[in-house]
C-alpha cells in the first residue's frame, strides 16, 4: 500500500506535481498513465524517494518514508533504459543488492538462480548486459529490483525503449508476472494500451494532476472529463458531441439506416438521444476486421468512424461520397466540451 | 567513401613521412647515441650520483603530484557533473582550463610572485620552510601544469554513463560510499587509468615551470629534464644528455604500457 498526499513538485516555473494525492492498495498493479511531461514520472520518482518533493508526503506499508533516502524505502526500481550495471555480469547484477546487504554468497547464488529461472534468463548468467537484448536487459533489471524482497515494484516506463513485438511480450509476461508474485506495483506509461491490458488500476495523470482513478474499463466508459476521455482510447466529435468512433453510424443521405452493428441503438427512431451530421469521405482504411472511415463535416473538421467490416461493405464508400453521420448521447459523457479542437 | 587507391596510398605516405620526421627519427636517433657506445658506458652514465639523484627527485615528484591530481579531479570532475548547478561553475570550468593555455613559465614566474621571499606567503619561507627553490614550490608547478588531465578526462565520461546505475545501485540499497566505489569507479575507470596516463606523462615532461621555482643543483633539485638540459647546456655532456634522455623515455614507454595492459578489454564468459 503506497499513499501519497498533496503531493507537489516544481522545476523553477514549471509544475511537476501539482498536491497530488493518490492511494495504491497492497497488491495492486497500477499503471500512472499520461502524456509525457504530466508528471507521471516524477509522481513515481516521488515514492522511489529519487525525487524530493516540495510538499506532501509518501507511506509506504504505514511508513511515512518522505525523508527516508531511496536505498531504505523497500523498493524496487525499473527504469526506462534498464540502468544495467555495464560492468558486471546478469549473475553479479541480479545479485548486487544482496552482495550490499551482506547475505552469504551461497545464499545469492541460489536467489540469484531462482529469479534468473523466473524471468527465463537461466544460462545467461555469466554474460555482461551489452550482450543481451533490450528485452533481456529489461527482464535482467526486473530480478534485480525483486531479489530485495521490495515491498513495493516501482517500473518507469520499462518497456519504452523496446520495439513493439518484444513490448507485447513483456507487458504479458509482466501481468504473468504480478499474478505469480503479488508484490504491489506501479507502472508509469503513456501508451492507454498498455495501462489497458495489464493494469488492475489506471490513475490518469494531466498537467501535474491526477484526472481520475479507477479500473481500466471503468475509467474508459465513464471518463471523468473530455481529456481523459480522448487519451483513453479514440474519440471523435460528431457535432458538438464527443464519442468513441465505434459508436458512429453512417448511411447515404435518404437512404434507410444501415444494418449497424448494433453501436447506434436508435438510430432508426432519430430524436434526443441521437446527434447527426452531414459528412463527406475523405479516406477509407481497411484494417482487417474493421473499417477506418475518415470524414469532414460541413465545418471543416476532421473525425474517425470505426465501422465493422461488413458495414462498411454494405455502404460501399469511396472518397468525396456524402454521407450522413450520427452517434448516440451518452449521459456520461454528454457534457464534454472538446478541449483539443 | 573510399578513395581511390592512389590516393589512399599518398595519404598514408604523408601521414607515416610526417610521424617519421617528427617523432620516430629522432627518438630513434637518441636511443642510438645513447646506446651505441654500450651498455656500460650507458649504465654508468645514468648511474652517476646526479642522475641517481634526479631519477629519484622525479619519481618523488609523480609520487605527490599523481595522486593529489587524480583524486582531487576526480572529485572536481564529480562536483561539476553530479553537483547540480551552483554559483562559480563557470569561472571553475574556465579556471580548469588555465593550465592548458597559460605557458608553464608564467606558473613558475607567479608561484615565486606568491611563495617567494617577499611574495604574499613568503612569511613562509622566512619561517624556515622553503617553498620556492625546494620540493614543495616544484611540486606545486608540477600539480598546476597537470591539473586539467584528469578532470577534463573523466568529466564527459561521468556526463555520458549518466546517474541511472547511480540511481539503481540506491534503490538497491547502497549508500552513496558504496555506490560510488561499486558502480561510479568502474564506469570511470578506463578514463581515469587515461588520466593518470596522461598526468604521469605530463609531470615527467614538465621543464619550465619546475625550472623557475628549483634551484637546479645537481644532485639535490635536478628533476631528469632538468638534468638533460644541464648536462648538455652547462657542461656540454652531450652523451649524458642522450643517456637522461632515455631514461626519461623509458618512465614514459612504462607508463603507456601499465596504462595498457589496465585498460585491456574485459574478458566475456
Amino acid at each position: 500500500m503506497i499513499s501519497v498526499t498533496g503531493a507537489t513538485k516544481r522545476f523553477g516555473d514549471f509544475v511537476a506535481l501539482d498536491d497530488v494525492s493518490l492511494d495504491i492498495p497492497a497488491g495492486s498493479l497500477t499503471a500512472l498513465l499520461g502524456p509525457s511531461g504530466s508528471g507521471k514520472s516524477t509522481l513515481l520518482r516521488a515514492m522511489a524517494g529519487l525525487e524530493r518533493l516540495d510538499a506532501g508526503t509518501v507511506v509506504i506499508a504505514g511508513v511515512d518514508v518522505t525523508h527516508v533516502p531511496p536505498r531504505r524505502r523497500g523498493i524496487g526500481f525499473v527504469f526506462q533504459h534498464y540502468a544495467a550495471f555495464k560492468h558486471l555480469t546478469v549473475r553479479d547484477n541480479v545479485g548486487f543488492g544482496l552482495t550490499i546487504r551482506k547475505r552469504p554468497r551461497a545464499v545469492i547464488r541460489a536467489r540469484v538462480d531462482e529469479l534468473l529461472e523466473l524471468v527465463g534468463l537461466t544460462g545467461l548468467a555469466g554474460r555482461y548486459p551489452n550482450a543481451l537484448s533490450g528485452g533481456q536487459r529489461q527482464r535482467m533489471a526486473l530480478a534485480r529490483a525483486l531479489a530485495v524482497e521490495p515491498s513495493v515494484l516501482l517500473l518507469d516506463e520499462p518497456f519504452g525503449a523496446l520495439d513493439a513485438t518484444v513490448r507485447a511480450e513483456l507487458r504479458a509476461w509482466l501481468r504473468r508476472l504480478h499474478d505469480e508474485v503479488h508484490v504491489t506495483t506501479v507502472l508509469v506509461t503513456h501508451d492507454q494500451a498498455e495501462a489497458l491490458e495489464i493494469a488492475d488500476r489506471v490513475a490518469v495523470v494531466h498537467q501535474g494532476r491526477v484526472e481520475q482513478v479507477g479500473e481500466p474499463l471503468a475509467v474508459y466508459d465513464r471518463p471523468a472529463n473530455a481529456f481523459v476521455m480522448g487519451f483513453i482510447g479514440s474519440v471523435a466529435r460528431v457535432g458538438d458531441l464527443l464519442v468513441r468512433p465505434h459508436r458512429i453510424a453512417l448511411r447515404r443521405p435518404g437512404s434507410p439506416p444501415a444494418p449497424s452493428s448494433g453501436a447506434a441503438a436508435g438510430w432508426s427512431s432519430p430524436g434526443d438521444g441521437v446527434v447527426t451530421v452531414p459528412a463527406t469521405v475523405d479516406r477509407v482504411a481497411r484494417l482487417g476486421s474493421e473499417t477506418l472511415v475518415e470524414l469532414v463535416d460541413g465545418a471543416g473538421r476532421r473525425f474517425v468512424a470505426r465501422l465493422a467490416r461488413d458495414d462498411a461493405e454494405a455502404l460501399d464508400l469511396a472518397r468525396g461520397d456524402r454521407v450522413e453521420a450520427s452517434a448516440p448521447r451518452d449521459p456520461a459523457t454528454a457534457d464534454f466540451i472538446d478541449y483539443s479542437i | 567513401m573510399r578513395l581511390p587507391l592512389a590516393t589512399r596510398l599518398g595519404a598514408r605516405l604523408v601521414a607515416l613521412s610526417y610521424l617519421a620526421a617528427l617523432v620516430a627519427v629522432p627518438v630513434g636517433l637518441v636511443l642510438y647515441r645513447a646506446l651505441a657506445p654500450g651498455l656500460a658506458a650507458f649504465w654508468a652514465s645514468v648511474t652517476t650520483p646526479a642522475a641517481i639523484a634526479a631519477f629519484n627527485l622525479t619519481v618523488t615528484l609523480l609520487a605527490i603530484v599523481v595522486p593529489l591530481n587524480v583524486v582531487l579531479g576526480t572529485v572536481t570532475a564529480l562536483v561539476l557533473v553530479r553537483g547540480g548547478d551552483f554559483r562559480g561553475k563557470t569561472l571553475l570550468q574556465a579556471l580548469l582550463d588555465l593550465p592548458f593555455a597559460v605557458s608553464p613559465v608564467v606558473i613558475g614566474v607567479a608561484l615565486i610572485a606568491l611563495w617567494g621571499r617577499g611574495g604574499w606567503f613568503g612569511g613562509i619561507a622566512d619561517a624556515g620552510f622553503p617553498v620556492i627553490f625546494a620540493l614543495p614550490g616544484m611540486a606545486l608547478a608540477t600539480a598546476f601544469v597537470t591539473l586539467p588531465f584528469t578532470v577534463r578526462e573523466v568529466e564527459p565520461v561521468l556526463r555520458e554513463v549518466g546517474d541511472e546505475q547511480e540511481q539503481a545501485a540506491g534503490t538497491l540499497g547502497a549508500t552513496g560510499w558504496q555506490t560510488f566505489w561499486r558502480i561510479t569507479l568502474p564506469s570511470i575507470k578506463g578514463a581515469l587509468t587515461y588520466g593518470t596516463l596522461l598526468t604521469v606523462a605530463r609531470a615527467l615532461g614538465e621543464y619550465g615551470a619546475v625550472l623557475l621555482v628549483s634551484s637546479n643543483l645537481p644532485g639535490v633539485s635536478q628533476t631528469l629534464t632538468l638534468l638533460v638540459h644541464a648536462r648538455y647546456h652547462d657542461v656540454a655532456n652531450t652523451y649524458g644528455a642522450y643517456t637522461a634522455a632515455t631514461v626519461l623515455m623509458g618512465l614514459s614507454l612504462a607508463t603507456l604500457v601499465a596504462g595498457a595492459l589496465l585498460n585491456r578489454p574485459r574478458r566475456t564468459r
